[in-house]
C-alpha cells in the first residue's frame, strides 16, 4: 500500500493541478500496473522451479518428474487449471502446494515436517514451493480453469469453503466476504476482486501466483489466503492446511471459464 | 454454478444413500476444519474462531439479509452493549481523531499489542477533502457533522454507531470498535470529535 500511495502521489503532484480527484489516482495506479508488465522477475523463480522439479533429490535421488498433479505422472502443461482435486491414492483434495509435498514425501522420501518449515520466502531464505509453483503455473498459462467436481470429496470441499468465506470471526468480525463479497468497492484505493462473482473471480484467481513487487518475492495462492487471514486478524493458517484446501477449492472452482495468466506481476 | 454443484452433490448423496448434508451440518463441519487449520500466533490466539451470537448470525452472504425479525434481535443485544461515557464527554480532538482514523494497525498477530489500535476509517470511508486514498466498502462521511448538526442526539447515535456498529444495522461490516474493545473511550471520544467537531476536515 505505502508504494502505491507513493506513487499515487508523486504522480498526483507532478500531473494534477487544484483538486485531485481520486478517480485520477485509480487511472494512474491502472498505468502503472500496465507498465509492470513489461518485465516480470517471476522468471528467476520459475527458471529455479523447473530445476528443482528435474532434479533428483532427497533420500530416494529421485526428481519430481513422476509426481501426478492430476493428469498422470509428469504431465504439467496445464495441470494448475484442474486443481485442487481429488487424488484417490491419497482419498483427499489437495492444492498444488499439498501436492507437491505429497510427492516430495511419497515420491523422494522427504520428512514431511523437514520440508515444510519454509513455506514462503522472506529475506535471506527461499521457499521451495514458491519456485515449484512458478514454474508449474507458468505451464498452465492460457489454459481454461475447470476445476473438477465430479468427486464427493471435491464437493464437500467447495461447500466447506464457502461456508470459511462467509465466517465471520475476531475482534473485527471480518469474513473473507467482507471485503470480497462486493461488486466495485475498494480499500484506500485498492480494488477488491468480488470473488463470489464469476468475472471478477477469474481476474483475481488466474492472477496468483505473482511477484509482488513490494515484497520482492514470488507469492503463491497459499501465501495469498495466509495474509488475508493475519489482515482479517484471524490466527496463522496452517500452511496446507485443509481450510485452506477448501477455500483454494471454492476460489478456484468460482473462477471456472478463466483463462489462466499467471505468474502475474502486482504492486 | 453453485446450483449445478449443489444438484451434483445430491445426487451423490442419495445415490450412496446417505441423509443430505444439511446446511447447519456443513456449518459445523467447517468450523471443525478451521479449528484444526490454523495456529495461535502472537496475539491471535484460536478463540478468535469462537463466534458470538452475532458473528453467528451474520456469517451469510449479503445477498441472503437476515429476515427483519432476527435482524432486530441483533440489533437490540448490540445496542444493549453500548457503554456511554460517565461523564456525558463524547467529544474529544478532532486531531487524535484523524490520527486515529489513518492508522490500520492493531490486533492483527504482526502488530505489537502493546501499541494502541488505530480504527483504520479511511480504509472504507471517505472522510476529509484532503484525503484522497479511501475506500468506499462504508457510505462517505464527508461533511458528516455539517450535514447531521452537533445536537446531543447526533452525538449519542454517532458514539454508539463506532461503539457497536451492529447496535443499528445487523450484520455492518464495520467493526463493533468499542464492543470489541478496538479503540478505548478516549479514542472513539476523538473520532467523535473528527466527525462533528466544525474545525474537524470532515467537515470543511
Amino acid at each position: 500500500m505505502n508504494r502505491t500511495l507513493k506513487i499515487a502521489s508523486v504522480l498526483l503532484a507532478a500531473a494534477v493541478a487544484g483538486p485531485a480527484m481520486p478517480q485520477s489516482a485509480v487511472d494512474e495506479i491502472a498505468k502503472y500496473r500496465l507498465q509492470l508488465q513489461d518485465g516480470n522477475p517471476a522468471d528467476l523463480w520459475e527458471a529455479r522451479g523447473e530445476d528443482l522439479w528435474k532434479q533428483k533429490r532427497g533420500p530416494k535421488n529421485v526428481s519430481l518428474e513422476q509426481c501426478d498433479l492430476g493428469k498422470g505422472p509428469g504431465v504439467v502443461k496445464g495441470a494448475y487449471a484442474e486443481l485442487p482435486r481429488y487424488f484417490a491414492d491419497a482419498d483427499r483434495v489437495m492444492d498444488l502446494e499439498t501436492r507437491l509435498v505429497h510427492c516430495m514425501v511419497t515420491l523422494q522420501g522427504f520428512k514431511q515436517a523437514d520440508i515444510t518449515k519454509r513455506p514462503f520466502g522472506g529475506p535471506g531464505s527461499r521457499s521451495d514451493y514458491e519456485a515449484l509453483g512458478a514454474w508449474i503455473t507458468s505451464e498452465a498459462k492460457g489454459y481454461t480453469m475447470a476445476v473438477p467436481m465430479s468427486h464427493p470429496k471435491e464437493q464437500e470441499a467447495f461447500r466447506l469453503g464457502e461456508k470459511m468465506f462467509f465466517f465471520r470471526g475476531g475482534p473485527h468480525d471480518f469474513a473473507c466476504a467482507t471485503c470480497h463479497g462486493q461488486t466495485g468497492k475498494r480499500i484506500r484505493l485498492q480494488d477488491l476482486p468480488n470473488l463470489t462473482e464469476r468475472g471478477d473471480a477469474q481476474r483475481a484467481y488466474t492472477t496468483w501466483p505473482a511477484y509482488r513487487v513490494s515484497q520482492g518475492e514470488l507469492r503463491t495462492f497459499q501465501w495469498r489466503l495466509n495474509d488475508c487471514f493475519r489482515q482479517q486478524r484471524f490466527p496463522d493458517l496452517k500452511f496446507t492446511s485443509e481450510a485452506s484446501i477448501a477455500l483454494t477449492t471454492f476460489l478456484a472452482k468460482n473462477a471456472d471459464g478463466g483463462k489462466f495468466n499467471a505468474p502475474a506481476i502486482k504492486r | 454454478m453453485k446450483k449445478t454443484t449443489y444438484a451434483l452433490a445430491g445426487l451423490v448423496v442419495l445415490a450412496a444413500g446417505c441423509a443430505s448434508v444439511s446446511d447447519q451440518e456443513t456449518a459445523q463441519k467447517a468450523l471443525a476444519v478451521m479449528k484444526a487449520s490454523f495456529n495461535e500466533k502472537g496475539q491471535a490466539k484460536l478463540d478468535r474462531l469462537d463466534q458470538d451470537e452475532t458473528q453467528k448470525a451474520c456469517s451469510r452472504p449479503e445477498s441472503e439479509p437476515l429476515p427483519k425479525d432476527e435482524a432486530a434481535k441483533i440489533e437490540k443485544l448490540n445496542f444493549a452493549s453500548i457503554k456511554y461515557p460517565a461523564d456525558g464527554k463524547m467529544l474529544g480532538d478532532w486531531r487524535e481523531g484523524e490520527k486515529i482514523a489513518q492508522s490500520g494497525v492493531g490486533k492483527q498477530y504482526s502488530d505489537d499489542p502493546k501499541k494502541p489500535s488505530g480504527g483504520n476509517c479511511y480504509a472504507c470511508h471517505q472522510m476529509s477533502k484532503t484525503e484522497i486514498s479511501y475506500g468506499t466498502i462504508g457510505p462517505s462521511l464527508y461533511q458528516y457533522g455539517k450535514l447531521r448538526g452537533n445536537t446531543e442526539a447526533v452525538q449519542r447515535y454517532t458514539w454508539g454507531k463506532v461503539w457497536n456498529s451492529n447496535a443499528y444495522t445487523a450484520c455492518s461490516n464495520m467493526p463493533r470498535f468499542g464492543h470489541n474493545g478496538i479503540l478505548t473511550e478516549k479514542q472513539i471520544r476523538d473520532v467523535t470529535a473528527l466527525l462533528l467537531d466544525p474545525a474537524s476536515p470532515v467537515n470543511q
